[in-house]
C-alpha cells in the first residue's frame, strides 16, 4: 500500500521545519524527509544537541534560536523521517525516498522542496587536496562535533560565512594563520547605493562588524587584492600560494585551507521536473521561477528558503509559512481571501528581511577566477577533469553542457553535476563569448542520489 | 587536521578505520572522525587515484566516499557513528561485487 500526505516536504531547515508547523495548524496531513539525521537543516545542524552546550554558547545566539523552532516542530505533528534521500519525483506527486538500504514512493497532493542550498563551488588548483574544505564544512564540523582545525588555519575567499566562522573558531580558541580576503577592493563603495537600508537594519550590519571586530582585534592577518589561490601538495595538502593584484605571488606552509565563495540555491529536483528557472545576475546563479505563493511553474510543486534565492535563515522561515498559506490555499483548506489576508503580514515580513541582501550580493561576489579556471584546476572533481579539458571540448563544435557532458563525461559521477555545473557553464560562455544565462545548465535527470540496484529492487510497486 | 574541543559530553564509542580502533562521540558523522585522523583521506578516485578527503560534509560533494560496515561509496558526511562500526577506506573503481 502505497502512502499518502497531503504535503510532502523535503528538507527540515528553517524553511521546511516552518512550513511543516503552519500547515499542521491548519490540519494538513504533512511528511518531512530529512537527508540530516535530526531537524536544523545546515544553518542549525545538530542544534537539538548542541544548542544548550558550550559550543551553543561559541555559535552564538542566531544558532541558538534554532532550539525553539526545531522543539516546535517536533511537536507539530508532522510525520519526520530523517536520514532519508530523495532520487526521484514524478509528477502527480509520487516522492520516491530512500532510507537505509529500502527505497520507497509515497504520494502527495502537494510537494514543497525545502532543499536549501549549497556552497557555491570555487574551483582552484589543488582545491581536491585533503586538507582543502569548505568553510561551511568546518562550520558543520565545529557545529555537529565541536571539531576545530589542529593547527593554524587559512582561510581563501569572502562573504558573511568566512567571517563569522573565524570569530566563531577564535572564541573557541582556534587559530588562524590568515585569511585571504578575495572580496573586490572598493566594497563599501559598492555598497553604498543601500545605505539607507544599513541604517534601518543597523543590527545586522552591527552583528557582521562585531565579528570583524573580534578577528581583528585577534590580530588575524588578512591579505587583501587576492586574484588567485592554488594549494599544493602530495596526496595532502601542504601549502598554500596566493597571487595579488600587483602580482606577486607568495607561498606559505598550511596543513588545512577553508575555501568561500558564497552559496546557491540547489536546483537539481526543479531542473528534473523541468520547472522553469532564470538566471540571476545579481547572485550569479539560477533560480526557480515562482510565483506569489513559492509555487513553480508545475502546479502543486512549491520552492521555499534558500533554494528560492539565497536570502538567510530568517528569511527562509518566513517564505516556508507563506509557501504553507499557499497549499492550504490551493487544497481548499483555507479560504483564498483568508489566505491573502494571512499573507500580506508575511509577505511585508520577507521584504524587510531582504532589504540587505543586495548590499551583500555587492559587496561579495564570486572572485573572477573561479569563473574562468586556469587550464590546470580541475573542475569536475568527480571525473578529474580539467578546466583545459573542457575548453579543448568546446572546440570540437559548439557544445551545450549536455553535448560537453557527453564528449568529457564532466557532471556524470556521483555528485550528479553539483560541483561542476555552474564552472562549466561558465567556461562554455567565455568560449563562445556568450552570456552565461543563454548557456544554460546540465539536463538533470534521476536518480538524483546514486542509488544501488538491490535499493530499486525493493521499491514498492502495488499501486493501491 | 582537526581536533576535538575539550568538552567531553558522554561516553566515547569506539569504531574501527581499516581496523584500528578509533574513539567517536555519539552523534557525530563519520565523517568528522576520518578528519581527525593522520590521514584525512576517505578513498582514492577510481579515475586517477588520487586521494580525497571529507570536502563539504553536508552531502553534495560525493568525495568523503567509505566502505562502512562492508557497504562501499557511502557518504560518510551522512553516516552518524555507531558502536563497533567498520569503516575501511576505499581504494579506485570499484567492483560490482563489493
Amino acid at each position: 500500500m502505497k502512502r499518502k500526505y497531503d504535503v510532502i516536504i523535503i528538507g527540515a531547515g528553517p524553511a521546511g521545519m516552518s512550513a511543516a508547523i503552519s500547515l499542521r495548524k491548519l490540519n494538513l496531513s504533512v511528511l518531512v524527509v530529512d537527508e540530516q539525521p535530526a531537524p536544523g537543516g545546515q544553518i542549525w545542524r545538530a542544534v537539538e544537541r548542541v544548542a544548550s552546550s558550550a559550543t551553543g554558547k561559541i555559535l552564538g545566539d542566531e544558532y541558538r534560536a534554532g532550539e525553539t523552532i526545531a522543539l516546535r516542530f517536533r511537536s507539530c505533528g508532522a510525520v519526520y523521517e530523517p536520514d532519508t534521500q530523495v532520487w526521484k519525483i514524478e509528477p502527480g506527486w509520487n516522492v520516491f525516498l530512500k532510507h537505509n538500504g529500502q527505497a520507497e514512493a509515497v504520494y502527495a497532493e502537494q510537494v514543497i522542496l525545502a532543499t536549501g542550498a549549497q556552497e557555491r563551488p570555487a574551483p582552484f588548483p589543488g582545491w581536491t587536496l585533503p586538507g582543502v574544505l569548505t568553510v561551511g564544512a568546518a562550520q558543520i564540523l565545529l557545529k555537529t562535533s565541536r571539531q576545530i582545525p589542529s593547527e593554524p588555519v587559512w582561510v581563501v575567499g569572502s562573504g558573511p560565512l568566512p567571517i563569522l566562522y573565524m570569530a566563531q573558531l577564535l572564541r573557541a580558541g582556534g587559530k588562524i594563520a590568515g585569511w585571504v580576503d578575495t572580496s573586490p577592493p572598493g566594497g563599501w563603495r559598492k555598497a553604498l547605493p543601500w545605505a539607507g537600508a544599513a541604517i534601518s537594519d543597523w543590527y545586522e550590519i552591527g552583528k557582521g562588524l562585531t565579528w570583524l571586530h573580534e578577528i581583528r582585534k585577534a590580530g588575524v592577518r588578512r591579505v587583501r587584492g587576492v586574484t588567485s589561490v592554488r594549494a599544493l601538495g602530495d596526496g595532502q595538502l601542504e601549502q598554500l600560494e596566493y597571487t595579488q593584484s600587483n602580482g606577486s605571488t607568495v607561498r606559505v606552509n598550511a596543513s588545512v585551507v577553508l575555501s568561500h565563495e558564497g552559496v546557491v540555491p540547489s536546483i537539481h529536483i526543479t531542473q528534473s521536473l523541468g520547472c522553469k528557472h532564470t538566471w540571476s545576475t545579481q547572485q550569479s546563479c539560477l533560480i526557480p521561477v515562482l510565483d506569489e505563493w513559492g509555487q513553480t511553474s508545475e502546479p502543486g510543486m512549491y520552492v521555499a528558503g534558500d533554494g528560492a534565492g539565497i536570502g538567510g535563515a530568517k528569511v527562509a522561515c518566513e517564505r516556508g509559512e507563506l509557501v504553507a498559506i499557499g497549499v492550504a490555499a490551493r487544497a481548499r483548506r483555507l479560504d483564498s481571501a483568508v489566505a491573502e489576508q494571512r499573507a500580506l503580514p508575511v509577505r511585508e515580513k520577507i521584504n524587510r528581511l531582504s532589504r540587505l541582501r543586495p548590499m551583500l550580493d555587492a559587496l561579495y561576489p564570486p572572485r573572477a577566477d573561479i569563473l574562468k579556471p586556469s587550464d590546470d584546476t580541475i573542475v569536475c572533481r568527480c571525473e578529474e577533469l580539467t578546466a583545459g579539458d573542457i575548453r579543448k571540448a568546446t572546440a570540437i563544435a559548439l557544445p551545450g553542457p549536455n553535448q560537453l557532458k557527453a564528449f568529457t563525461r564532466a557532471g556524470m559521477g556521483p555528485c550528479q553535476g553539483r560541483q561542476c555545473g555552474y564552472t562549466i557553464s561558465n567556461i562554455i560562455a567565455e568560449a563562445q563569448q556568450k552570456p552565461v544565462a543563454e548557456v544554460g545548465f546540465y539536463r538533470v535527470r534521476p536518480p538524483l542520489k546514486p542509488i544501488t540496484l538491490a535499493e530499486v529492487a525493493s521499491l514498492n510497486t502495488d499501486e493501491g | 587536521m582537526f581536533k576535538k574541543l575539550p568538552e567531553p559530553l558522554s561516553s566515547p564509542l569506539t569504531l574501527y578505520i581499516d581496523g584500528q580502533a578509533v574513539e567517536a562521540e555519539r552523534g557525530e558523522t563519520v565523517a568528522a572522525v576520518l578528519l581527525r585522523q593522520r590521514t584525512l583521506a576517505s578513498r582514492t578516485t577510481p579515475v586517477l587515484e588520487s586521494p580525497r578527503a571529507p570536502f563539504c560534509m553536508m552531502g553534495v560533494c560525493f568525495d568523503c566516499l567509505a566502505i562502512i560496515n562492508g557497504e562501499a561509496s557511502i557518504q560518510t558526511c551522512l553516516v552518524t557513528v555507531q558502536d563497533g562500526m567498520h569503516i575501511e577506506r576505499q581504494h579506485g573503481r570499484r567492483s560490482v561485487t563489493s
